[in-house]
């Protein structure tokens, strides 16, 4: 069951052609980026692989009202609890469903805009692996503030606020890693994203339920 | 705590209480900063800007407190479903946000003479800072998610929130201590204060003073929250006749 959600939900974002949204996002802002300061190579460099983490961060606010909105409108999500699937379960295969129509893209973009950037191999490197660690624990934020958000009219300009604040964690290492260029910095980046990933499904599920009733 | 679930056996006690503690804390303020303006000596290194901190230290805790009362009303919302649990939670935040905000303004102002910046990127600033977004977001969540016809409070989900926001908590009680900037270390702990005796009795009065104030501002907000719901249920009980 959880294959098939996990399934089905990939299919919609790839085919929908919402998973190449980020992507271009990414893309678009490390092109804007020298026309705003200047195609100074020494400063995109300096400032690029930072900037590709705010990018990052906006990128994943892009899909949250089509991750758990429609379908619990439509009453997908209701059928399959009805089912007997706990709302958790359902989260943790929608989350698995949007890391991987949200990541790989994100990662396969973050190589042209460093290369649009000038950035450093060796900063490059840094800037991919942050975001290889740290993507799971952003698509786990944007499902639990969808989570959160879900049913409320309006919500758009709310989620912004809500995801921003608890993924400074995530920013300050990710970003960290490229000051000091630290693997202890890369592995705080898992940390915090395992301990998001691990919460996301768990209070999620509780505020699906929340909202229920 | 069941006790108070009765909206009529908590505003027994609530209604006694706020003038006692809105006015009790008015004076413990004014003593407590009367005595820090002009009693206590200024310090040997900071001259008089030290006295910024009889302001600074409350609001500080205050906020903080403020979300670990948001915490403590959310488990009890969510674990108990206690009625009162939710106006707790939106009686709390706005004045939460507020003693965070000045907290920062406090801080900042204190900041430019004695670290010659308004804002320093330190590891307690920003956490604080965080703390204060933090806050905004649940005003905000609480406001969108709040559904017409419900009782005045929060919604299960804004407390839901509330937890997950608890998490910055010990990152702001620690960050001293983890990262070592321009913010200074604990100065009181359990073990008692680097700060000397004679600049710290005022400290004392103007805590107590700013948490009873607090409490007195929550227990209004919380009444004038309760007495909506009244009027509500009366307008609707007149309105089918």
């Amino acid at each position: 069951m959880i294959g098939a959600i996990i399934l089905r939900d990939l299919g919609r974002a790839y085919r929908g052609g919402g998973a190449w949204l980020p992507l271009a996002f990414l893309l678009l802002i490390a092109a804007l980026f020298p026309f705003a300061v200047g195609p100074n190579a020494t400063l995109l460099s300096q400032t690029g692989g930072g900037l590709l983490w705010i990018a990052a961060l906006l990128a994943s606010l892009l899909p949250i009202d089509r991750l758990i909105e429609p379908d619990r409108e439509s009453g997908v999500i209701d059928q399959l609890v009805l089912r007997g699937l706990g709302e958790g379960t359902i989260l943790l295969a929608k989350g698995i469903a949007h890391w991987l129509s949200f990541g790989p893209p994100l990662l396969i973009a973050a190589l042209p805009a460093g290369a649009l950037l000038k950035l450093e191999p060796e900063m490059l490197q840094l800037v991919i692996a942050g975001l290889a660690l740290g993507t799971p624990g952003l698509a786990a934020l944007a499902l639990l503030v969808a989570a959160l958000t879900a049913g409320q009219r309006g919500s758009g300009a709310l989620t912004g606020l809500l995801v921003l604040p608890l993924a400074v964690p995530l920013l300050i290492f990710g970003a960290g890693a490229l000051q000091f260029g630290g693997a202890s910095a890369l592995k705080l980046v898992a940390a915090c994203s395992l301990l998001l990933c691990v919460i996301a499904p768990v209070a999620g599920g509780a505020a699906m339920r929340a909202g229920r009733d | 705590m069941h006790a108070f679930a009765n909206p009529r056996r908590f505003l027994a006690i609530a209604v006694p209480a706020t003038p006692w503690c809105f006015w009790g804390g008015v004076a413990l303020i004014l003593a407590g900063s009367l005595a820090g303006l002009f009693v206590t000596p200024a310090d040997y290194l900071q001259g008089e800007t030290v006295r910024i901190l009889y302001i600074h230290v409350p609001t500080a805790w205050l906020g903080m407190g403020g979300w670990t009362g948001l915490t403590v009303a959310a488990i009890m919302q969510l674990v108990w479903r206690h009625p009162l649990a939710s106006v707790a939670g939106q009686a709390i935040a706005v004045p939460g946000a507020v003693f965070t905000a000045l907290c920062l303004v406090t801080g900042s102002i204190w900041g430019r003479p004695t670290w010659g910046t308004w804002w320093e990127w330190d590891g307690r600033l920003t956490s604080m800072l965080l703390l204060l977004f933090l806050y905004i977001g649940y005003i905000a969540l609480a406001r969108s998610s709040a559904q017409q016809g419900d009782e005045g409070g929060v919604s299960r989900v804004t407390a839901i929130y509330a937890l997950i926001g608890a998490l910055n908590l010990p990152v702001i009680h620690y960050s001293v201590v983890w990262w070592n900037s321009l913010h200074q270390g604990r100065s009181i702990t359990l073990r008692g204060s680097s700060i000397d005796g004679s600049m710290l009795w005022p400290l004392g009065l103007t805590v107590l003073g700013f948490s009873l104030w607090f409490a007195a501002i929550v227990f209004l907000r919380m009444r004038a929250i309760l007495a909506e719901n009244r009027i509500e249920a009366r307008l609707r009980r007149m309105s089918r006749g």
